[in-house]
């Protein structure tokens, strides 16, 4: 397939379209405007759907609403924003209606600033909303990769009827690289909600009453286990990760996105100088790949998690761990990209 | 034979029991709307959003395709499904506390944007499902729960009207503020109820008919002093009129 040069936000944006998505509701935020700008230009030309809302809140209930009328719908943002949509995602989880989020992380907490940030992970996997729900979260390490997963998102999206983001930061929405982008998607060939959606009974059928409200808390708890049966689901069928040199690793650095890319340049280093060094990169953030990560500790001495955050993620690989090895931590916050060569010097320490 | 004819259900109720208080009129409202769709002959491709608060059953009663958006967010979540099926007809159904206070930004800006939804706004001056708690809408010395004391313009500020905010938008093509209390003011009323459908249907914009309504339990009136009540005070505050037409006629 050929290549072009995209830059990160565009990116996603286009493979979006190429995924059938005809529907985008956006706000201006930085550091993603250009993903809404995009969507501004593009959508006319192929038929969708663009609107700009009055905010963050009305956005993702536009998205509830395009999603429960049974079309492919998705939003992007940055971590300010993200914050305004909880609301509606837990909605849009309670009435299981698939769409998809793009959240270009910045540093935060509050206001922060506008450079790239993991300092959302908490948020993203574990619930950022009310109410026992998940986003099942994919983190992409290079454009390639975030254009395959928002093409991907939107399936598994439509597969259980649940939202999915894509969580990045400033770093790669702001990048520049060669991408293949996949072809279009044939939109006829889009999975059929028509036993679920509304559109409207067209006098043929019973009417269809989709939300997340019940009041009888017997048939809402069972409403609830369904759901949770179907995150089993997920759990069992959708965790990607990516394992880079750890055959013979015995120290193994764990982490996700940009992160997971940068941390590969580190172990590059580390071998010239004969340090066994490999990266486990979890690519699903939900469901978080616990149990491939944990294999390593029996060949591992110790793992070492960085991450753009005070220490989130950590706490994910901790859990993955056990108590088995050491789990260190490195990490930088507020915008502040870790370098390979600080990195590298923290690993040391810690040999 | 007329007389059975005339007093049958509408179609587009399903036939379940209201859930709402005696003398309350969310029940009158409700079957205007679904005699309206009927007329319209729009049962097959309309979809309602009901709100948080009295009527977060309504879909439930209505035989149609409906959702339950959040508190205030009816506009906007009307606004999606529109926009993905523009087909369809699309209304809202909200409440003061949903529209007037936690979802003002969503009204004006979807009547500006001239969406092509309707809404139905029960203007009742109180929250009813929490409780009797102060609506927007409440008028000035009313005692609610959370103005035991009544309402002061000093602490809470004035009665919000809506309609004289939303009549200088120009997305709106339809709007009027009527009342339930007379059968003359249900004649009304139905008819207001169908130009602001018919201005959705008709493309020309946003359609909303604000309906002053009585809430008996939380007024701590009978059903007829509630009738009184609201028509010797909130008429004063929130004068009924026809704001904006552009429709032409009602068919």
């Amino acid at each position: 397939m050929e290549k072009v040069l995209a830059r990160g936000t565009e990116a996603i944006a286009e493979a979006a379209i190429r995924a059938g998505c005809r529907l985008y509701f956006g706000y201006p935020i930085t550091p993603q405007s250009e993903l809404t700008e995009y969507m501004a230009r593009r959508m006319p030309e192929v038929g969708g759907v663009f609107l700009q809302g009055e905010s963050e809140v009305a956005v993702v209930n536009m998205v509830y609403g395009a999603a429960i009328a049974g079309k492919r719908v998705m939003t992007s943002t940055s971590s300010p924003g993200f914050s305004l949509m909880q609301e509606g995602i837990s909605y849009i989880a309670g009435a299981e209606l698939p769409c998809v989020f793009v959240n270009v992380v910045r540093g935060g907490p509050g206001l922060g600033d506008i450079q790239p940030a993991q300092s959302d992970y908490f948020q993203a996997t574990k619930g950022g909303g009310h109410g026992d729900y998940r986003l099942i979260v994919f983190s992409p390490e290079s454009l390639q990769e975030a254009v395959e997963l928002t093409m991907y998102a939107f399936d598994v999206a439509d597969r259980y009827r649940n939202p999915v983001l894509l969580l990045t930061d400033g770093l790669l929405g702001q990048m520049m690289e060669p991408v293949s982008f996949p072809e279009f998607v044939d939109l006829d060939s889009l999975p059929d909600h028509s036993s679920w959606a509304l559109s409207g009974t067209g006098m043929r059928r019973e009417a269809h009453r989709v939300s997340s409200f019940d009041m009888d808390p017997v048939s809402l708890e069972k409403k609830n286990m369904l759901i949770q049966s179907k995150y089993k689901e997920v759990v069992k069928n959708e965790i990607l990760y990516e394992e880079y040199q750890l055959d013979d690793a015995e120290i193994v650095i764990v982490a996700y996105g940009t992160m997971g890319r940068i941390v590969k340049s580190v172990v590059n280093q580390a071998r010239e100088k004969g340090i066994k060094v490999g990266v486990f990169r979890p690519i699903s953030l939900w469901p978080f790949p616990y149990v491939q990560l944990s294999k390593w500790s029996d060949q591992a001495s110790f793992f070492f998690t960085v991450e753009m955050s005070t220490g989130q993620f950590v706490e994910d690989v901790k859990i993955a761990v056990e108590g088995k090895r050491p789990v260190e931590y490195y990490g930088r916050t507020a915008g502040i990209i870790p370098t390979p060569n600080e990195i590298f010097a923290k690993l040391m320490e810690l040999i | 034979m007329i007389y059975t004819e005339r007093f049958k259900a509408p179609q587009s109720l399903s036939g379940k029991e209201f859930s709402y208080c005696p003398g309350c009129h969310h029940g009158i409202v409700h079957r205007l709307i679904a005699e309206v769709i009927d007329e319209l002959d729009i049962q097959g491709k309309t979809i309602m959003v009901a709100p948080v608060g009295c009527a977060v059953f309504a879909n439930d009663f209505f035989e149609l395709d409906g959702t339950i958006a959040a508190h205030g967010r009816a506009p906007a979540v009307a606004t999606g499904i529109k926009r993905a099926r523009p087909e369809n007809v699309v209304f809202t159904y909200q409440g003061d506390g949903d529209l007037a206070a936690i979802g003002t930004a969503e009204i004006i800006h979807a009547a500006n944007r001239g969406e092509k939804i309707t809404t139905i706004f029960i203007n009742n001056a109180i929250y009813g499902m929490t409780g009797g708690q102060m609506a927007p809408t409440t008028l000035l010395g009313m005692k609610t729960t959370t103005t035991p004391y009544g309402r002061s313009e000093k602490n809470e500020g004035y009665p919000l009207r809506v309609s004289e905010i939303l009549k200088e938008i120009r997305g709106v093509a339809f709007l009027s503020r009527t009342k339930v209390t007379t059968p003359q003011d249900v004649i009304r009323t139905k008819k207001q109820i169908k130009k602001a459908f018919l201005a959705q249907i008709e493309g020309l914009g946003y359609g909303l008919v604000e309906v002053l309504s009585t809430c008996p339990t939380n007024w701590g009136l009978t059903p007829i002093e509630s009738m009184q009540w609201l028509e010797e005070n909130m008429v004063k505050e929130f004068p009924i009129g026809v704001f904006v037409d552009k429709v032409d006629k009602v068919k």
